[in-house]
């Protein structure tokens, strides 16, 4: 094996996938961008928002930052940890969708 | 001495023998950053959100023109940038150090052009709407508060990788470095493009006034 990672080239991932890539990532923001000049309900348009922001982030992850080419204990390791952590977040969303109904009529 | 006991004393267990995940330890490093920050942009996000919840009368201060024509110019930037980086690394990997630290400054050109556009969108925030950290006409400082808390860490990263990135650069013109470090440099920067993925549309489309 050699010292030099110079030597090593990535299997997996060559200019013209990464081209594609970045086209797709543009597309979607140009899809997010008209659902707001559009003014889509808010609900409907928070949910198609949060689905495209996770399929970029998909893609950059595992193209631009290769994961899809790493071994599975890498991502095992890290990211079901980190979707976890995430999701207990929305612990206090039902408290922020209480608050205005508790707050006192003016 | 047998053979197989001199083979046993030159390896140390710290030469990962069975690497379980087979990267460079450097490149583990900076994942298990990203991992990290990656829960206190959450966080960020999560608190701008149920802010915005409990408050019927959110501001929706991002007029088409400029603020979210501004912002998705801003969001091309830092794609582009993520393509080039993804370029340099791609030089560096066959040994093209003079492509390398070209991608590389293109990509901080990118990041430079999304810092300039961020800072002159904010002005325009603070004079044209003012909204300060504070306060707003609407009478919401919770909207100052979470969108310049989450705005401005963003915009810490990227002028810390814009630092990162020129380090790597004129090492890399000088024949130091190796191409993972530039590697672990990229993956920095592609998180940093990836929180904006998030931010731009929770945070400019979801209140852009048409």
């Amino acid at each position: 094996m050699s010292t030099h990672t110079e030597d090593v080239l990535h299997a997996g991932a060559n200019i013209g996938t990464f081209a594609k890539v970045w086209i797709a990532l543009l597309v979607l923001t140009l899809g997010e961008v008209l659902l707001a000049y559009e003014q889509v309900p808010t609900t409907i348009m928070l949910t198609i928002l949060i689905g495209a922001s996770i399929i970029k982030a998909a893609l950059i992850i595992a193209y631009f930052m290769h994961l899809k080419f790493e071994r599975l204990s890498l991502f095992l390791t890290l990211f079901p940890m980190l979707i976890f952590c995430i999701v207990l977040m929305l612990i206090f969303l039902g408290d922020a969708t209480r608050i205005p109904h508790m707050r006192p009529p003016v | 001495m047998s053979s197989e006991a001199s083979a046993a004393i030159s390896v140390s267990v710290w030469d990962g023998g069975r690497s379980p995940y087979a990267v460079n330890s450097k490149k583990f490093g900076m994942w298990l950053f990203i991992i990290s920050d990656s829960l206190t942009f959450s966080a960020l996000l999560f608190a701008y959100t149920y802010s915005r919840v409990s408050n019927p009368n959110w501001p929706t201060p991002f007029h088409f023109s400029p603020s979210i024509i501004f912002s998705t110019i801003m969001t091309f930037c830092l794609l582009s940038s993520s393509l080039t980086m993804v370029m340099a690394v791609h030089s560096m990997n066959h040994g093209n150090r003079k492509a390398a630290t070209l991608w590389i400054l293109a990509t901080m050109a990118g990041g430079g052009a999304f810092v300039v556009l961020h800072l002159s969108e904010w002005m325009n925030l603070i004079n044209n709407e003012h909204v300060t950290a504070f306060a707003n006409p609407w009478g919401v400082p919770l909207f100052g508060g979470t969108f310049f808390a989450l705005t401005g860490l963003h915009m810490t990263h990227v002028v810390l990788g814009l630092i990162y990135l020129g380090i790597i650069a004129q090492a890399v013109i000088r024949g130091k470095f190796r191409a993972v470090d530039v590697e672990v440099a990229g993956l920095y920067w592609h998180f940093v493009d990836l929180v904006w993925m998030f931010i731009f549309p929770l945070v400019y489309l979801m209140s852009a006034k048409i």
